[in-house]
């Protein structure tokens, strides 16, 4: 199967970069997967679950949002908070959850429809990490 | 003329300030070589960033419904000059390089009869200013707790900017810092940030054409203020680094001064002692003589 180049990079360090068979993006319009000779995309990413498939092996890796470019050199993701699944702190990431829903009551307005909207998704991480975690 | 025991006394603290002055040039350097690592690990994420908004944004800058974090409010009455120093200092002229810088921009500014403000990160940039310009410093960002420079206390500043942009208390925003060349060699730097400046790519390959999703302006809107983030999180680090490396050789040269202090104080310590005991036995020879 042919492989392709995949950088993802955050702000403080270069958290992957190699040849990859397969990535499953979670995009902001929906989760889409890239394989190598993928068209040149430019998406925004939504906190969710990042699938990377490497010789049969599978890795998953949270990101916080982002963006995602694909162009004939590979795939290239920048995301705001990377976090592989055996690194996650299960307990500090339900208190941030418990942390956005009291701050929820401040918020107004458009911004209370984009914290709500933040929140789905970090529950929804949640949420797959116990279903996953009782296999 | 000191008496004997004044001169021990007095080389005596020499040699303690080397002892010391030596220690943090040690530790500066053990610093410098974690905050070079993190400026590396930052940096390709800023340069994957500059790519993908110098891609969309040519494309965007010429459409009248660009951003205004990209195209500018259309005017530049009020410059907002962010400044970011040090927290501490025996580093030589590192901070007052910075400062110096700024205060030239505002002056030359003022002078076209433009308005400045200014907002300083760091303690001992704030200090300077604080002398001249004391009623323009709209705000100012301690960064003394912080143990280890994350990309939360950058996000916090650019928050803080685009509140004010948003606020429309400001027009062109100028970002303030040192560049790390090398350990003998930190540049002060202005960079323009808001609006942006996109860099013409020199190539003439013509760019690849991306499918967007969501649309390229909604992409651009959610990014621009990201990398905004971004650059201030790259001149933070940038600046940690110069910082340690500015203070490394100004606690070298500090060293060396005192290596070459003591040198000195020891000769006249050794000439004076001598001279006494040639005075002593002269002494004692011309009382035998007389007896």
């Amino acid at each position: 199967m042919a492989t392709f180049h995949f950088d993802l990079v955050s702000p403080e360090k270069l958290a992957f970069s190699g040849e990859v068979d397969q990535v499953d993006v979670p995009g902001v319009e929906g989760d889409f997967g890239v394989l190598a000779g993928h068209a040149p995309v430019v998406a925004a990413i939504r906190p969710g679950i990042m699938v990377v498939t490497q010789g049969g092996t599978h890795r998953k890796i949270i990101v916080l949002g982002g963006l995602a470019e694909v162009n004939e050199k590979g795939l290239t993701v920048l995301a705001d908070v990377a976090t592989s699944l055996e690194e996650l702190d299960r307990q500090a990431f339900a208190d941030q959850i418990a942390g956005m829903e009291a701050k929820l009551a401040e918020k107004e307005g458009s911004e209370l429809d984009r914290a709500i909207e933040r929140l789905d998704h970090f529950k929804s991480i949640q949420h797959q990490l116990n279903t996953t975690a009782m296999h | 003329m000191a008496s004997l025991k004044d001169m021990r006394v007095r080389i005596a603290s020499t040699k303690a300030t080397q002892k010391i002055t030596k220690a943090m040039q040690m530790v500066a350097a053990s610093k410098l070589r974690r905050a070079q690592t993190a400026a590396e690990a930052a940096r390709p994420y800023a340069e994957k960033m500059d790519a993908v908004i110098s891609n969309i944004a040519s494309a965007a800058a010429g459409s009248p419904g660009a951003p205004v974090l990209l195209a500018g409010t259309g005017r530049d009455q009020v410059h907002l000059l962010l400044v970011c120093t040090g927290e501490r200092g025996l580093c030589g002229a590192f901070n007052s390089a910075i400062v110096r810088l700024a205060r030239e921009q505002a002056l030359s500014l003022m002078n076209e009869g433009k308005e400045v403000r200014f907002f300083c990160v760091g303690r001992k940039g704030y200090e300077q200013l604080r002398r001249t310009f004391d009623k323009q410093i709209i705000e100012h960002v301690d960064l003394r707790s912080v143990r280890q420079l994350g990309f939360v206390n950058a996000e916090d500043i650019a928050k803080k900017v685009l509140a004010r942009f948003g606020a429309g208390e400001f027009d062109v925003c100028t970002l303030f810092y040192s560049q790390f060349k090398s350990v003998i060699a930190q540049v002060p730097t202005a960079q323009q940030i808001i609006p942006l400046v996109v860099e013409e790519k020199a190539s003439t390959a013509p760019a690849t054409s991306y499918e967007y999703e969501p649309e390229e302006d909604e992409i651009l809107s959610r990014l621009l203020p990201r990398n905004l983030a971004v650059q201030i999180f790259r001149a933070l680090l940038e600046n940690n680094a110069s910082f340690y490396g500015a203070q490394m050789s100004a606690m070298d040269n500090a060293t060396r001064n005192a290596g070459e202090m003591i040198r000195k104080q020891t000769l006249v310590y050794n000439r004076t002692r001598q001279a006494q005991i040639t005075k002593e036995l002269i002494e004692i020879i011309s009382g035998a003589e007389a007896v």
